[in-house]
């Protein structure tokens, strides 16, 4: 069979192009630049090599907020998943209240991130907020301004109210799709509610369940907006989490070949633990 | 093992709101004795599969009783029924080996290891599915699913019955047929009660000692395949068994006998002239011949299935279907009709009634 060789195609392709090259590779060139360049303004750029990246991989600064962000996204998985896969079992399968229930766990998915950090800064306020003033009148001394924990619980408890549903809802999808035939059969080979759990369930979620992770991992790694609003990185430094840092860095102290080489390092991190993650988790698929 | 004893079972799924309740069930009366192997059959919806649940108490029926043996297990949970039970679509654990599937009935019950070998091994034997043992379940075809899902409720030895859902139907025909007679092989062998859901008449009439004909959610006949194609007791029998069904032919009494548009029949089973209903003649179409005298009829078409014939004559508007031998020629000029006496059948308001009903 003769081919016929048409580069016309491209014309085809060429929208596409233009828009992926203006809205992630352009930007992403741009850090690039930024980041084995020094400038003083006036467009003057003087080569740096990887000067900037050796700062920043050998400065404290940044291990110390890479250690609380990896702290920080493994504590809200931690809770976040197993609550979101336990709520999502204990929700009705059939009837009116299943409308009633996705509503209200959808419903903190609805509310601006800024919002959220508002919210929780007034609910927490030890002397006025409902939440800061309870525990203080219980005699446990709460100000999430001035103590490291409270400021880190607080943080944690808000994330877990504002992304639980998203893994609640996802696992209860999951759930949904299992034939009614699987449980019969399991309830006629007498299987335990663990073994239910075990052998049923949870493979069937497995799919969903990976895509909630890497979403809730993804999304809580690059965490900014909340924290700032609630607790503006501190007490301190205590809750400077990596975005926190870096806008600090390159909005605050205007050092933009660090944070444009910070900028990078931050990418490649996220990309390598999710690519780490997915890897693992197909690999068990095929087996 | 016991006996499995249905008392006024009804049962009736929760109806959509402001509707009243649709019974799948009406009045099961139903023993299933012990080590019977039984087929269940009828058409889709009759609630075969409505009963088949009560027995194994994936659903408690809304009225009536369930006694295996002497004990009332109407709300015994399933798992202490003793019961196995297979569906209609494969159901496998997915992230668990062929080994692990089978071996999971037993175990969680709490079988020594050894015993489970054992056990497993031979149930895999028999459904050729030994080489597969260690592979994932959720690698298989659907034919090997649906061994697996066989193969877990053939691999308990302490049941009171092992129910079978339509389990062959995702299989393939020539594979069906092996394993059907593999289940019936294994019915003589263990001799535990088998009960076999189906819509098929061949699978019903192939497996089972004893059929149970459901129709709108009452059992209808329990009868040997013989019975049901000799003697239905309900119209929907004799046109669901056999192929092609019964004919049915309005009819007046005359003396005990029918008249058919005043052609006057007999039969061998009359009733009494008091009959009030509708009344039919019911004749299968092997027993409808040629002949010389007779009903005189119009033949409307001949099909030729091989090693016999199917007729369609008419007398009047009513149409009569006839199985005639390859071999037999068909009259062109003005054809009559006899129906065999011994096996003309008179029904009212849909049932049987004279002679015929108690032999």
């Amino acid at each position: 069979m003769n081919k016929t060789l048409n580069q016309k195609a491209w014309w085809l392709v060429a929208p596409v192009l233009v828009l992926v090259a203006f809205n992630a590779f352009i930007p992403l060139m741009t850090v690039v630049n930024y980041a084995f360049q020094e400038t003083f303004g006036n467009n003057v750029f003087f080569w740096e090599g990887t000067t900037w990246f050796e700062q920043v991989l050998r400065s404290d600064r940044f291990h110390d907020a890479l250690i609380r962000q990896l702290l920080y996204t493994g504590m809200i998985l931690a809770i976040e998943v197993p609550l979101g896969i336990g709520v999502a079992l204990t929700m009705p399968r059939k009837g009116p209240w299943v409308s009633v229930c996705l509503v209200l766990m959808a419903l903190p998915l609805l509310i601006p991130w800024n919002v959220v950090g508002a919210m929780w800064n007034i609910f927490a306020l030890p002397d006025i907020g409902l939440l800061g003033h309870t525990l203080n009148s219980m005699g446990i001394d709460y100000n999430f301004t001035r103590q490291p924990v409270s400021a880190w619980m607080t943080t944690v408890l808000m994330d877990v109210w504002h992304w639980t549903s998203l893994i609640v809802l996802l696992c209860y999808a999951g759930l949904s799709s299992i034939p009614d035939d699987y449980y019969q059969a399991a309830n006629i080979d007498g299987a335990s509610r663990w073994a239910i759990f075990r052998y049923i369930q949870l493979p069937k979620m497995k799919r969903v369940l990976t895509i909630a992770i890497l979403l809730r991992f993804m999304d809580s790694f690059m965490i900014y907006t909340e924290p700032f609003v609630l607790t503006g990185g501190g007490p301190g430094n205590t809750t400077t989490f990596l975005s926190i840092d870096l806008v600090k860095i390159a909005l605050g102290q205007f050092d933009l070949g660090p944070a444009a080489a910070m900028s990078l390092i931050y990418f490649l991190v996220v990309l390598l633990i999710c690519w780490v993650f997915y890897t693992l988790m197909m690999r068990n698929e095929e087996q | 093992m016991a006996r499995i004893r249905f008392k006024n079972v009804q049962h009736a799924y929760p109806p959509p709101k402001g509707q009243k309740p649709v019974y799948a069930l009406k009045e099961v009366n139903q023993i299933w004795e012990d080590g019977g192997a039984y087929a269940l059959l009828g058409p889709s919806g009759c609630g075969k599969t409505t009963l088949l649940n009560t027995i194994s108490g994936l659903l408690t029926p809304s009225e009536g009783e369930i006694y295996f043996d002497d004990q009332d297990v109407t709300h015994l949970p399933t798992p202490d029924r003793r019961i196995a039970q297979v569906f209609q679509f494969p159901v496998v654990y997915d992230t668990m080996t062929v080994f692990d599937n089978l071996a999971f009935p037993l175990r969680n019950r709490g079988m020594d290891e050894t015993a489970v070998k054992l056990r497993v091994d031979q149930i895999a034997e028999m459904l050729d599915l030994t080489a597969n043992l260690n592979k994932r379940a959720s690698g298989l075809t659907a034919d090997g699913k649906q061994k697996i899902s066989l193969g877990r409720g053939l691999v308990r030895s302490d049941v009171n019955a092992i129910l079978f859902d339509e389990p062959l139907t995702v299989i393939d025909p020539h594979l069906k047929w092996q394993l059907r007679s593999k289940l019936k092989e294994l019915h003589q062998q263990i001799g535990v009660t088998m009960i076999y859901v189906t819509h098929d008449q061949v699978e019903a009439l192939t497996f089972a000692d004893k059929v149970v004909v459901m129709f709108e959610g009452t059992v209808v006949q329990v009868g040997t395949p013989v019975e049901l194609f000799n003697r239905p007791k309900h119209k929907f029998v004799g046109y669901f068994i056999g192929s092609p069904g019964m004919n049915f032919l309005p009819c007046k009494i005359d003396r005990g006998q029918p008249v058919f548009h005043s052609n006057l029949l007999s039969t061998s089973h009359p009733v009494s002239n008091d009959l009030s209903g509708r009344i039919e003649v019911g004749i299968r179409p092997e027993f409808v011949e040629f002949a010389d005298d007779g009903i005189p009829v119009v033949i409307e078409s001949i099909e030729d299935l091989g090693r016999y014939q199917v007729v369609t004559v008419k007398h009047e508007s009513e149409v009569i279907k006839m199985v005639v031998d390859e071999d037999r020629p068909i009259p062109t000029e003005s054809p009559k009709i006899q129906l065999n006496p011994d096996m003309t059948r008179i029904f009212c308001d849909d049932w049987l009634v004279g002679g015929g009903q108690n032999e």
